[in-house]
This record gives structure tokens, sequence and C-alpha cells, in this order.
């Protein structure tokens, strides 16, 4: 087993963090967007989303199952099968791994739920270092602004409402990601975070990351495989006319 | 009292002085007959008064299924399967184990942390890290392990369930087939166990013995820490 930073790949590997309404999704996507156009193969994978554990976790979550230590253990669960099978054979292959939240997100949540700060950072030893990890950076209250379905949108977990901070739903959502903002705050330094002024426009931010991107681009392969027929664009061109409004 | 402690950094908002039970683990490699003892022990334990509270791997209610159904798949890694299992353990100790302490109960446990560090440090997982995972168990009254050659577990395997693909450890491809691969993987997991035994105490078992003596040893080990029904106030 290597443990961070000890990996050596010939990919790369960008990830963006950041609170709920931060935007760093829709960063990444154009990122994707971008890479792709430029002839990279690309991976994306995402927080919280192995098929061998979402089941556990969504029951978990829905059923109000979980202490801060299995929270904190489902989802390390849920990210090392991701890092065996999603993360680290692309980047062995040379791919750029694209990851929406990596293990700061963790970091950040587990310590606000009162986790040991020591014990979580060495529970994700396992994960590959990341080639640059962006923290789009905003005020909780800029954040609720963008978060859209109002207050039925928040959800039990994410409002840290099982820490019984405040009864209402929105109070707590603005304390437990207060404490979390908090949190990435102090790991900028830590781990080296590059942080992004996520209040700016989305086009400023995407043209900064692109910039910043480009300089850790140096040498790497581009493995996209340029198709004869583009099967999206031919799907798009024989959709009847009366279906395109 | 302070009687209990965690090995490292514990659980959130857990006082281990509040705890009164006992915490008895039988450990071993697979087939060494720990469900056996578990069941006379309880037996046992619950004749002479004591509240008895039985748990084992993959028996929580959170991760057990997941786990089971994980583990009839072909993609579950290393590190997945340890934290997986790590995760299963934790919901087992914060609300099976943990209450039942609280409550004065005697907790039997079907292994603990230490089976689970031999599964993952034989599959290639760094000892500090597994150790470090686990530091938030709690430290039990007793370890008993019951050890094996490896020649009597292959006998008993033979006669009972048979081999099978995880206690074969076939995920690590040591051998071409069920036996050769259940004789490497028993192999080093019982050399894992056996690091372990000075280390966190074990009280060892010769488990090559009939299970009435076996049976007798255990009882004995158990005997001084227990009090029992007819001499408490």
């Amino acid at each position: 087993m290597k443990t961070y930073g000890k990996h050596r790949f010939p990919g790369r590997l960008f990830v963006v963090e950041g609170i709920d309404g931060s935007g760093k999704s829709t960063q990444l996507a154009l990122l994707q967007k971008w890479l792709e156009s430029e002839g990279y193969g690309t991976f994306f994978s995402e927080w919280n989303s192995s098929a061998l554990v979402r089941d556990v976790t969504r029951r978990g979550k829905k059923k109000r199952m979980l202490t801060p230590m299995t929270f904190s253990l489902i989802h390390a669960t849920d990210f090392a099968d991701r890092t065996e099978q999603q993360i680290i054979p692309p980047l062995k292959a040379g791919a750029l791994v694209l990851a929406d939240r990596y293990v700061y997100t963790a970091f950040a949540r587990d310590v606000a739920r009162g986790v040991n700060p020591g014990w979580v950072r060495n529970l994700y030893q396992f994960a590959v270092k990341p080639t640059i990890a962006f923290y789009f950076r905003i005020s909780v209250e800029q954040a609720m602004t963008r978060i859209v379905g109002g207050r039925d949108a928040i959800k039990y977990y994410e409002a840290g409402m099982d820490r019984q901070l405040s009864g209402d739903i929105e109070e707590s959502f603005r304390l437990f990601q207060g404490a979390i903002v908090d949190a990435y705050d102090s790991m900028v330094s830590e781990f080296g975070l590059v942080v992004i002024d996520a209040s700016r426009s989305i086009e400023e931010q995407q043209a900064e990351m692109r910039r910043i991107v480009t300089k850790a681009l140096t040498g790497a392969r581009k493995t996209r495989i340029r198709r004869w027929v583009d099967l999206h664009s031919m799907a798009r061109a024989s959709r009847p006319l009366n279906q395109a409004s | 009292m302070g009687r209990f402690a965690f090995y490292g950094q514990g659980l959130p908002a857990v006082e281990p002085g509040e705890l009164k039970g006992k915490l008895v683990v039988l450990e071993g490699t697979d087939g060494v007959g720990r469900s056996t003892h578990i069941g006379l022990l309880r037996e046992w334990l619950e004749s002479r008064g004591h509240a008895v509270l039985d748990t084992g791997m993959t028996r929580s209610a959170l991760a057990g299924k997941g786990l089971k159904a994980a583990k009839e798949g072909h993609t579950l890694g290393g590190v997945t399967m340890s934290l997986f299992y790590a995760t299963d353990f934790a919901d087992r100790l914060e609300n099976e184990m943990i209450p039942a302490l609280r409550a004065g109960f005697v907790v039997l446990t079907d292994r603990y942390t230490f089976s689970l560090m031999a599964r993952a440090t034989v599959r290639g997982a760094d000892p500090q890290w597994v150790k470090g995972v686990y530091e938030f168990a709690l430290k039990p009254d007793i370890i008993v392990y019951l050890r094996a050659t490896v020649d009597e577990l292959v006998t008993r395997v033979v006669q009972t369930s048979g081999f099978n693909y995880w206690e074969s450890g076939m995920d690590l491809r040591l051998g071409e087939d069920l036996y050769d691969s259940f004789v490497a993987y028993q192999t080093r997991l019982l050399a894992a166990f056996d690091h372990m035994t000075a280390e966190y105490d074990f009280q060892v078992v010769d488990a090559s013995a009939s299970i009435q003596t076996v049976s007798d040893q255990i009882k004995d080990l158990l005997e001084p820490m227990l009090i029992p029904a007819s001499a408490a106030s």
C-alpha cells in the first residue's frame, strides 16, 4: 500500500473542493470540456458515488443511523473503492482524473462533527496526492443564495442536524457550513490548496483554472481516441425538427 | 471507575469511564471453533447470572448486508474491504457493545479488531495505517486467542463447510486452487496473529484439544474477572 505523496503515475489528478453552492462542480465540468477538446483523455469521479458502498450510505443517511465515526468510515470506504477502481488505473494509464470533492471534504466535515483531526488524516493515508487541489472559497451567506430550491433543498447531514447545533435547519446549515469553511481555510497551507475566489464571474474563475492547469500539463499524454464518427452530434442532427424546441 | 480505555484517539462523545460490563474477545482464524465456544460460554455465563450480548463480524445493522453483497462481486479491493469491515465494526461497537457495557452486560464478541488488522496487513496494507484506523476501539478485558496449526485447520474445514473463496484468500491469488491458497493464506494470517500475541496480551489456548478441554480452559481464564450473581449484594 502506497501512502499519500508516495505514488508516481504518468497521469494527472485535479480536484475541486468547497462547500455546496461554491460553484466547484460547474467549474470542473467546464475544465473537463476544455481538456477533452485539447485531446486529453479524462476520467471523472465524484464524492460518495461508489456502486459498491452507495446503498449502505444512502440507507444510513435516510434512517439517520450514522454516528460521526460511521459517517467518516463509510465515506472513507466509498473513497477507497473509487481510489482502487476509478482513480489509480486511469492515472497509471496516463489519463487526467478529475475529482469533485476529495479527502479534504472528509477532513473538514468529520472534524466539524467532532472526529479527531489526526485520526481522520491517517484514515485517508492511502489516497493519491492530487497534482492540484482547487479550493473554491465563498462565504456561507453567498453559497446559500446559490442553492437552488432554498430551504427544502437543504439535507439533514449537510446541515449538520445530527450535531444538534440548532433546531432550525437553515440556522444549523449556517453554523455547520461555517465550521467547514474554517476547516478548509486552515487546510490551505497544510495541503497547499490553490484558492479560487468563487465570488467572481464563472468565466473569470474558469480562465484562472485553465491557466493553472496548463502549467501542470507539460509532458502529459494525449490519450483521447479520436472517433471517425461522432455519435453524439449525429444523434443531435438526426432529431426531428418538431422536438427541437 | 475508569476501568475501560481506548487504544488511542477514542470515539467522539463516549466516556469510557461510564462503562461497567466486561468485554470478552474470542479471536482465532477461520475454522478454529470460535462460534462453538461462544455458544458454550454464553450458556455458562447466563447460568451463573450474567447478562450476555454476543456479536460478531458483518452483523451490524448499518453495513452487514452491504458488506456481504460486496463480497459476492469481484471488484472488492483490499483497502476498500478493510474499511468496509471497519465501518461494520464501528457500528457494532457504538450501537451494540458500548450500550451493553454501559448496562453492565458481559459482551462476548466473535473476533474483534485483531482479525481485521491481520486480514488487512496480509493484503498489503501498511501496518501503522491499520493500527491507526482501529485506535477508536476499546481495550477488551480479555482476549482469548484460539490457536491451531494450518494442518488442523485444513482437517476441520474439509470435515465441515469445505473451502470457500474468502477464507482461502483467493483474492490474493496465492495458489492455483482453493486448497493451495487456503494453506498459504492461513499461514500468513497465523503469522500475523502470532506477531500480535505479545503486543496485545493474547491469552493463548491450544484449539487442537477436545472441545471440553478448550472450553474449560477459557472458563478458567474468565473466572477471576467475574463476580458471581450469588456473591453480589
